[in-house]
This record gives C-alpha cells, sequence and structure tokens, in this order.
C-alpha cells in the first residue's frame, strides 16, 4: 500500500483508541451534568483512581484481566455513588457554586491522598498478551482492537439502558424536570445515585485501558484527561450521551493529527482553543439544543 | 466584665481614626520588622505570603463573591504579571543600578495581566455560570500553554535566579492599595452595577445599567491585582515556571475566598490569612517545634506516626477542610457580611436607621 495512506491509517486506529477512552470519561460528566445540571470536577480522578485500582486488583490480588476491569468499575461505581452522597446531595439545594467548588476540593482530595500512599508513579504489568498485527503496513495490536471495541460495547450497552430501559426513561424525566417527576412516583434520589454509579464505573474502565495503554500512572493523571474528556462533552453538547461520544473521537482525532504535525507541546493548546472557539460559536455543541432563557 | 470589653470593642470599631491608625502602624512595622530584625526571616517570609495572598483573594472576590461569575483564571493572569515582571527585571530593567525600577515592572505585570483580562470579559458578555467557568478555564490552560511553548523564556523548565527584591513594605503597600481599590470599586456607583449583575443580569440591563463596561471594569480591576500579585509572588520565591500557576494555584485561591466569605473584603483578608498560616503551621517542622515541650515518651512516638508525614497528610487536609466548609458553612466566615471599617458612612447610616424603624414598627 501507499506510504501516505498507511500513515493515515496508523494515525487514525490511534485516534480511535485515544478517542473511546475520552469517550467513557466523558460519559460520565455528560451525564452528571444531563441530569443535575453540575459540572462535576472530581470525576477525572475518580478516573485516576480507576487505574489505580487496577493497579491494586493485577498486583495485590494478582487477577487476569476481566476480573481485574469488572472490579476496578464496581470498586469506581461505589467509590462515586459514595462521593455523591457524602459531598454533593447535602447541597443540592444551595447556590450552583458551592456543588462545584466541592468538587473541585473532592477533586483535589483524591489527588492529594492517592499521593500520600503513593508516592511514586506505578506500573501496571501487562495483563494482556500484546500480539500486534501487520496488516498491510498498517500495525494493529491487540490492546487497541479490544480498547476500541470494548469501549464501543460499553457505549452501545449504555446507549440503551438510557433510551430503552425504565431506569433510563427515569433518569432522562429527572433531567427533564426535577420538582415534578419525583411526584410521579420516581425515586430522584436512587435514579440520581445510579447515574453517578454509571458514570464512575465507565471511568473505572476507562482507567483500566489506559493503564493498559499507557502503564506508568502517577496521581495526578487524570487532571488534563480529565479535563480533556469534559472538553469532549462540551464540544458534543454537555448533556446529551451520543454527543459526549461523537465529541470525543473529534478530540482525539484532533489530538493524534496535531502530534502528527506539529510537537506534541501544542497539543493541550490547540484542544483548549478548540473549545474556547467552540463556545462562542457554538456554545450548546454539536448535539444539544441552544436553551432560552426565560425572564 | 465580658460586657464593657465587648462595649469598648464596638466603640473602638466604630472610630473614624482606627483605619487610619492601623495603617500607620502597619507601614511603620512594615519597614521596621526587616530593618531590625523584630520576627525571625521564616515569619517574615510567611507574613509576605500572606500578604500577596490577601491581594489574590481580595481581587478574586470581586468577580466571583461580588460579581457572582466563577472565574478559574486567576491562576493565569497571576502568572503572566510574574513572566512579565520577572522578564522586565532580568532583561530590560537595570534594577541592579536602580532598585527603585522594581515597582515599575511590578506595575507593568499588573497592566499586561489588565489587558489580557479585557480579553476575558469579552466571552462574558454572552456567556454565564458554567460556560463562563469553562472559558476561564480554558484560559488559564491556553495561557499555561503558550508559556510552555515559548522557548525564549525558559519554556516548561521555567525562570530560575529572579533577584529577591519584593520587600515587606512593598507588600504591605500593594495590600493597601488593592483593599483601597477594590473597596472603593464595590461602593461605587460601578459596585452597584457589579452587584446587580449577581442579583440578576437582565433586570440590571433594563434598569440601564451599562453591564458591559461593568463587567469590562471588574474583570480589568481584578485581573490587574492578580498581576501585581504575581509580579510580587515571582520576585519572592524567586522561581516561576508554568507549572507554579496551573488549576491547583487557582483553587489555593479560591478556598482563601470561599473560607472566608463572598462578597466580602474583610472576609477574604481574613480567608487568605487563616489559609496561609494554617498551611504553614501544619508543617513538621513547625508543629515539632511547638510540641517540643512534650516529654519525649510522648513526643517520640507523636512524631513517629503523625507528624513527620504531616508534609504530606497536610495538603490532603486542606481540600478537605474546604469540602467541610462548603457543606456546614456554606457561606464561608463573612459571608455577604463585611468589616464595618470599608463600608461608607452613608451606607452605615442608611442600615442603621433601617434597623431602626424595624424596631419601631415592632409593637
Amino acid at each position: 500500500m501507499n506510504d501516505g495512506i498507511v500513515y493515515w491509517l496508523q494515525q487514525i486506529l490511534n485516534a480511535l483508541q485515544l478517542g473511546s477512552i475520552y469517550a467513557l470519561i466523558a460519559l460520565g460528566y455528560t451525564m452528571v451534568y444531563g441530569i443535575l445540571t453540575m459540572i462535576n470536577f472530581a470525576h477525572g480522578d475518580v478516573f485516576m483512581i480507576g487505574a489505580f485500582f487496577c493497579f491494586l486488583a493485577a498486583t495485590a490480588l494478582g487477577l487476569p484481566f476481566v476480573p481485574t476491569l469488572l472490579l476496578t468499575m464496581l470498586g469506581t461505581a461505589l467509590l462515586g455513588v459514595v462521593i455523591e452522597r457524602l459531598a454533593y446531595k447535602p447541597l443540592r439545594q444551595a447556590p450552583r457554586v458551592s456543588a462545584v467548588i466541592t468538587a473541585l476540593g473532592i477533586g483535589l482530595f483524591l489527588e492529594n491522598f492517592t499521593l500520600a500512599l503513593a508516592p511514586y508513579p506505578k506500573h501496571i504489568p501487562p495483563l494482556l498478551e500484546s500480539v500486534t498485527w501487520n496488516l498491510g503496513g498498517v500495525s494493529v495490536s491487540s490492546l487497541q482492537v479490544i480498547i476500541i471495541f470494548l469501549s464501543l460495547g460499553l457505549m452501545l450497552v449504555l446507549d440503551y439502558v438510557v433510551h430503552r430501559t425504565p431506569v433510563g426513561m427515569a433518569m432522562r424525566a429527572i433531567s427533564w424536570d426535577k420538582t415534578f417527576v419525583p411526584l410521579m412516583g420516581i425515586p430522584a434520589d436512587l435514579i440520581i445515585s445510579v447515574t453517578f454509579a454509571i458514570g464512575a464505573g465507565l471511568a473505572g474502565a476507562a482507567g483500566t485501558m489506559y493503564g493498559l495503554a499507557y502503564p506508568v500512572i502517577d496521581p495526578y493523571m487524570g487532571i488534563m484527561v480529565g479535563w480533556k474528556a469534559f472538553i469532549s462533552a462540551v464540544v458534543g453538547g454537555i448533556g446529551n450521551i451520543r454527543g459526549a461520544m461523537i465529541g470525543a473521537f473529534i478530540l482525539g482525532g484532533v489530538e493524534i493529527m496535531v502530534t502528527a504535525f506539529f510537537p506534541s507541546t501544542y497539543r493541550d493548546f490547540v484542544a483548549f482553543s478548540l473549545l474556547l472557539v467552540l463556545i462562542v460559536i457554538r456554545p450548546y455543541g454539536i448535539l444539544g439544543q441552544p436553551r432560552t432563557q426565560k425572564v | 466584665m465580658i460586657a464593657t470589653l465587648k462595649n469598648t470593642w464596638e466603640w473602638l470599631l466604630d472610630q473614624s481614626w482606627l483605619l487610619p491608625l492601623l495603617l500607620v502602624i502597619g507601614f511603620v512595622l512594615a519597614f521596621a520588622i526587616p530593618e531590625y530584625n523584630l520576627l525571625n526571616k521564616y515569619v517574615q517570609l510567611v507574613l509576605m505570603y500572606v500578604g500577596i495572598n490577601i491581594i489574590l483573594a481580595v481581587s478574586l472576590n470581586l468577580v466571583n463573591g461580588y460579581m457572582g461569575e466563577f472565574s478559574l483564571a486567576h491562576a493565569g493572569f497571576m502568572a503572566v504579571g510574574a513572566y512579565t515582571a520577572a522578564l522586565l527585571t532580568m532583561r530590560v530593567l537595570p534594577v541592579a543600578a536602580y532598585p527603585g525600577l522594581f515597582p515599575l515592572a511590578v506595575l507593568a505585570g499588573g497592566l499586561a495581566a489588565a489587558v489580557l483580562g479585557l480579553i476575558v470579559a469579552i466571552p462574558s458578555f454572552k456567556v454565564r455560570g458554567d460556560y463562563l467557568a469553562i472559558i476561564t478555564l480554558a484560559f488559564l490552560m491556553i495561557v499555561k500553554s503558550v508559556i510552555e511553548n515559548i522557548d525564549v523564556i525558559g519554556g516548561p523548565r521555567g525562570i530560575p535566579g529572579i533577584k529577591r527584591l519584593t520587600t515587606m513594605p512593598w507588600v504591605f503597600f500593594w495590600v493597601v492599595v488593592c483593599v483601597w481599590m477594590v473597596r472603593n470599586f464595590v461602593y461605587s456607583k460601578y459596585g452597584r452595577g457589579v452587584l446587580s449583575i449577581r442579583e440578576d443580569e437582565i433586570a440590571s440591563d433594563l434598569m440601564s445599567v451599562n453591564t458591559r463596561r461593568v463587567k469590562f471594569l471588574a474583570f480589568m480591576t481584578s485581573s490587574f491585582f492578580a498581576g501585581i500579585a504575581g509580579g510580587l509572588f515571582a520576585h519572592l520565591l524567586q522561581f516561576i515556571s508554568p507549572r507554579v500557576f496551573d488549576i491547583i494555584k487557582t483553587t489555593d485561591i479560591l478556598i482563601m475566598v470561599y473560607l472566608g466569605g463572598i462578597a466580602s473584603i474583610g472576609g477574604s483578608i481574613l480567608g487568605a490569612t487563616l489559609y496561609t498560616v494554617l498551611l504553614e503551621i501544619l508543617r513538621p517542622s513547625t508543629v515539632a517545634g511547638m510540641l517540643s515541650w512534650l516529654p519525649a515518651i510522648v513526643f517520640d512516638p507523636l512524631n513517629e506516626y503523625f507528624i513527620r508525614h504531616l508534609g504530606v497528610w497536610r495538603m490532603v487536609i486542606m481540600p478537605l477542610l474546604l469540602v467541610l466548609v462548603m457543606l456546614y458553612w456554606p457561606r464561608g466566615i463573612m459571608g455577604l457580611r463585611e468589616y464595618r471599617g470599608f463600608i461608607p458612612r452613608r451606607d452605615r447610616e442608611a442600615q442603621h436607621r433601617l434597623k431602626k424603624s424595624e424596631k419601631q414598627e415592632m409593637p
């Protein structure tokens, strides 16, 4: 095959891998925003905790890949619910800024707490035997395939849960109206907790996959990846689940392209400039609907 | 006894000569302490950081507290001020020969930050709330990223070897200027506009408040003082890099503002002082020094299991403190209240009359 095409295919593959990790985290941001109109700034750090859970399960317990993934998702889901119950629920009637600041505090707490327990970067052992196939010049590793397909699978499951099941219907109902929907007999607190659990669980899955793809993990890794995922959610239209997935793949693509043509230090600059431009020209994102404010 | 003390205290707070007197004492002390080493060097250093943090907290309170927006860009403005001032003193101005040029460099840093503050103010015309928070965050990240990519100013390595030009009188001077200007701004006509934007932007627009001009002024004043604080900070720490001014720095300032209480200059001063001093007190060496009078049999295990590890754990305690403050004390220490000396006489008298008429109406 032509060298140029091979190069592009390789980059597209990398973009898909990065984008699917962003997408899993972005879903947590967008679901919480959709239901509570609150930016959960601690979400990136839940992703980081996921990577550390994965490290613990793989080294201390010596588990293989699938149990590690499930245990990590369960652990972060529990963490998400605990954070929601202890830190966000008491503030539901408070000014919106209070919850945002609390979220920032929780994120900082998670980072520094992990740092206090694990001062040095950790190395996740390879849980999967990596095979690299050569498809006409494009090298495809089994890890990439697993990350991409597992993420897509999780996203399809989530899409099904939100759009086709009673729980998903309750979620959409609460995000539509928080005053009257609970009067119809929908347990709002439970549904909000479930939302946090699902979002955090997906972040845990993302942490595991990130840890497999880039095995050195440290307590501050969640900040940047979290913000990137957040940008993805905003680009797609925050509150919109399909939008978050699209936004994540767009951002992943843009980042890979920037690193392919410019020094890699320009990556963050381009990502945040993209966010800035988008907010000014289309603040409701690609799939979002503009909201009108009533006076 | 306590009643008399309280009465005296109330009487003292009402005196108009109290503030000028405190100012004079403050200036005399600011000159005397470093000159005669009244306090040890470490305490002097902490005092200067307290001053810089007061400037940061008071100026951020203008946007986040009084105007009710949620800006995360303060560390970015601080970075701009710090880099401008540091580059000026290191490469442009002959400060070694003329130390009097240092305040000019700091001022230039503040002005550079103010110009960028204007740019951030423009999107705030259209966008509010969460989205404005995102824009300010993106601005912070872009500033950091731009600095990292300019190799001439050190890139990610930063600028080492800045001269230590920040002195206590200068810090005190800028604290006074900052508090004075923000206070006058808040109680001016534009200040009323700032408050009305917090309560209801559309209504204040309809009441012929020029919201654009008010926002310009508020953002500019706020970022100007962030730049000043950055310049002072750079010449105290003697080393700056993009990493110094990241989101964690902004979170620090946010903690000070919300701990002290929104829309309160006195609260911001209190919050910045408490937070800075608390962080210093929790250092292992300070705690060990304070508890060294304990007998060895108590002190040694305490040191082994607790004090020695405080260096890391204090960074765990502080965010937890922020969360607890938000949960149980959402308004902060002085939220929406103000130290009497900062409130202009006409406002105080109006409040007084209001209270009196309320009392009379009661049967």
